[in-house]
C-alpha cells in the first residue's frame, strides 16, 4: 500500500464572500502523478497554495507529508518543489544565477551546485545559453527554466501549475517524459493543474474534478471514464444501416444511437464495454474501422456541464 | 528564526540585482558605485582641500546620502518582487520569513554603509594626495566613530522603514511615492511638532542641549536612532505575512 503524501478533509478558504474552495477531501498517494483539472476559477491554485502553507483554510485541514499545513508549513516547504502560476524567474539574472540562487536556498554544496545545474540545463538544451539574462528569453525557455529550479533538490513533492503552458509540443512531451520517469523510478509525487486533459490522460495515475471550489470526481482516468453517465463512444465504420442501428439499440448498455454520416454515436451506460457493439454491428452486416471511446475531456465537460 | 546562510543567500542575490538593474554589471557598478564615490569620495574632497577631514560637512554627507540611497532602491525589495511576479514562488521556498526580511534588509544596508566605507577611504587618499604637507591628515576620532555609527544607523533606518512600505505597496512605483511622502512629512513634521512643543519642554531641551557635552549628544542622538530602526524592524516583522503578501 502506497503511503498518502497529501491529505484534506473538509478543506474551505473564503474571499470574503467567495468561496473558493469547498469542503474539499481527496487523497494523493506517494510516487503518483496526481491530475488536478479544472476551468479557470475552479480554486486551483487556491488549493496549491494552503497546502504550501502560504494561505491558511478557513475550515478544514490538510496533511502534506505528514504534516500539518497550519502548524508545519515550513516543513513542508522545506520537502516540496514548485512550479506556480508565474514562472517566478529573475528577469535580471542570468539563467544559471537563477538556479544558483535556489541551489544556495536548498543548501546545495558547490559541488553539488555546480553539477546539478548543468545536468538540468543540459537535459532541458539550456546549457549553451546559461550566461544571458533570463528576461530576453522566450516564454517556453523560461517556463523550462522553472521546472528545472522546482526539480533542483530532488524534492519528494513537486507542485506544477500548468507547467507544459508556452512549451512547444517536442518540449512538452520531453517534460511529461521526465515527469513520468521521476514518478516511477524515483518515487516521487507530482501534483499537477493543467487545463490539457489529453497530457492528464497520458501522464496522472489519478485525477481529480472541481469546479467552482467543490470535487466534482476523483479516481483514475480510467475509472473517471467508465464512470461518468451518459458515457459516449464513437464508431466509424461503414454500412451502418438501419438494421445495424436496430441491433445496436437492442442492447441493454446503448442508451442512445444515431448516425452521423460514417460515424455510428452513441450514448451508453455507465461502465459499459464497447465489445459487444462491435460484435452487434458485424453481426448485423456493419463494417468498422475505428471505435473511439469517450476521452478524459468528454468526461472533464460532461462532469462540469452537469454541475452549472 | 534567522539562519545566516540564508540571510546570505538573499543578501547574494540583492547585491546581485541591484548590479543588473541597468542591465549589465558594469552598467551597474558604475551608477550604483562609481558615480557617488567619484562625486563624494573625490569632486568634494578635492574642492574642500585638507579641510575635508575636519569639516562637518563630511559627517553630514555620509549620513544623509546612504540613508537616501538605501530609501530609493529598497523600494523595490519586496513590492518589485511583488510587479515581476517572483515573489510567490520565493514565500513557497524553505526561506522562514525572517531570513528573508533581514536579508533584505541587510543587503541595502550594506550597500547604503559599504559606500560610507569606501567615500570615506576615497576621500582621505584625495586629501593626503592633494593637499599633503609633511604629516599624514586624518579624520578625528570622535568624529568618524560618530559617521560611521550614525551612517549605520541611519541605513538601518531607511532600510527597515523602506522594507515596510515596500511590504505594504502593491508595486515599486507605490512604494516610491509613499517613501517620497514620508520624507516629507518627516521634514516638515520636525518643525511643526517642534513649534507645538510646550514652552517648559522646549526650555528642558535648550537646557539639556546648552548643558551637554558633544559626545553625550552624539550617543543620545545614536540611541533614539537605534530605537526608531529596532521599533522599524519590529513592525516589519509584524507586517510579513505569507497569506497577506501573497493576496495584497
Amino acid at each position: 500500500m502506497q503511503e498518502i503524501v497529501i491529505r484534506t478533509e473538509g478543506l474551505t478558504r473564503d474571499f470574503k464572500t467567495v468561496r473558493a474552495v469547498d469542503g474539499l477531501a481527496i487523497e494523493v498517494r506517494a510516487g503518483t502523478v496526481f491530475g488536478f483539472l479544472g476551468p479557470n476559477g475552479s480554486g486551483k491554485t487556491t488549493t496549491i497554495r494552503m497546502l504550501l502553507g502560504l494561505l491558511e483554510p478557513t475550515a478544514g485541514r490538510a496533511e502534506v507529508l505528514g504534516f500539518d499545513t497550519r502548524t508545519a508549513a515550513g516543513e513542508i516547504r522545506q520537502r516540496c518543489g514548485a512550479l506556480l502560476e508565474h514562472p517566478g524567474l529573475y528577469e535580471r539574472l542570468s539563467a544559471e544565477d537563477n538556479l544558483e540562487f535556489y541551489a544556495r536556498i536548498w543548501r546545495l554544496s558547490a559541488a553539488e551546485r555546480r553539477a546539478r545545474i548543468r545536468e538540468l540545463l543540459e537535459h532541458l538544451g539550456l546549457w549553451e545559453r546559461r550566461k544571458e539574462m533570463v528576461g530576453k528569453w522566450s516564454r517556453g525557455m523560461r517556463q523550462k527554466l522553472a521546472v528545472a529550479r522546482a526539480l533542483l533538490h530532488r524534492p519528494a513533492l513537486i507542485f506544477l501549475d500548468e507547467p507544459t503552458a508556452g512549451l512547444d509540443p517536442v518540449a512538452a512531451a520531453a517534460l511529461r517524459e521526465q515527469l513520468d520517469m521521476l514518478a516511477r523510478s524515483e518515487g516521487v509525487t507530482v501534483f499537477l493543474t493543467t487545463h490539457n486533459l489529453s497530457e492528464a490522460e497520458k501522464l496522472c495515475g489519478q485525477v481529480a474534478v472541481i469546479r467552482a471550489g467543490k470535487l466534482l470526481a476523483i479516481g483514475r482516468p480510467e475509472e473517471l471514464r467508465s464512470q461518468a453517465r451518459g458515457q459516449k463512444a464513437e464508431i466509424v465504420g461503414q454500412e451502418f444501416s438501419p438494421n445495424v442501428l436496430a441491433a445496436v439499440r437492442a442492447l441493454p448498455q446503448v442508451i442512445s444511437a444515431a448516425v452521423e454520416g460514417n460515424r455510428l454515436v452513441l450514448q451508453l451506460q455507465g461502465g459499459a464495454t464497447v465489445a459487444p457493439l462491435v460484435n452487434a454491428i458485424i453481426t448485423a452486416g456493419g463494417q468498422v474501422e475505428e471505435v473511439r471511446k469517450a476521452s478524459l475531456e468528454d468526461v472533464f465537460l460532461n462532469l462540469v456541464e452537469e454541475e452549472r | 528564526m534567522i539562519d545566516l546562510g540564508d540571510v546570505r543567500t538573499i543578501v547574494w542575490k540583492e547585491l546581485k540585482e541591484l548590479l543588473l538593474q541597468r542591465g549589465t554589471t558594469r552598467r551597474g557598478v558604475l551608477a550604483s558605485i562609481i558615480v557617488p564615490l567619484v562625486m563624494l569620495g573625490i569632486f568634494i574632497p578635492l574642492q574642500e582641500g585638507a579641510r575635508w577631514v575636519q569639516s562637518p560637512m563630511t559627517p553630514l554627507v555620509w549620513i544623509v546620502v546612504p540613508v537616501f540611497l538605501v530609501a530609493t532602491m529598497i523600494c523595490d525589495s519586496f513590492a518589485g518582487e511583488r510587479d515581476r511576479r517572483t515573489l510567490e514562488t520565493l514565500l513557497a521556498s524553505r526561506l522562514s520569513d525572517q531570513s528573508i526580511l533581514f536579508g533584505k534588509i541587510a543587503a541595502y544596508v550594506m550597500y547604503g554603509w559599504g559606500l560610507t566605507l569606501l567615500g570615506l577611504t576615497l576621500g582621505l587618499i584625495t586629501v593626503n594626495v592633494t593637499a599633503w604637507h609633511g604629516e599624514l591628515l586624518l579624520f578625528p576620532l570622535r568624529s568618524i566613530a560618530f559617521t560611521l555609527a550614525m551612517s549605520l544607523l541611519g541605513a538601518g533606518f531607511a532600510g527597515t522603514g523602506g522594507v515596510l512600505i515596500s511590504l505594504r505597496a502593491a508595486t515599486a512605483r507605490q512604494a516610491q511615492q509613499t517613501m517620497s511622502w514620508v520624507f516629507m512629512g518627516l521634514m516638515f513634521a520636525g518643525g511643526i511638532i517642534g513649534s507645538k512643543l510646550p514652552a517648559t519642554w522646549k526650555v528642558a531641551a535648550a537646557q539639556y542641549l546648552a548643558g551637554g557635552t558633544l559626545v553625550k549628544l552624539a550617543l543620545t542622538a545614536l540611541l533614539i536612532v537605534a530605537a526608531i530602526d529596532v521599533v522599524l524592524a519590529l513592525a516589519a516583522m509584524a507586517r510579513f505575512q505569507r497569506s497577506k503578501l501573497i493576496l495584497d
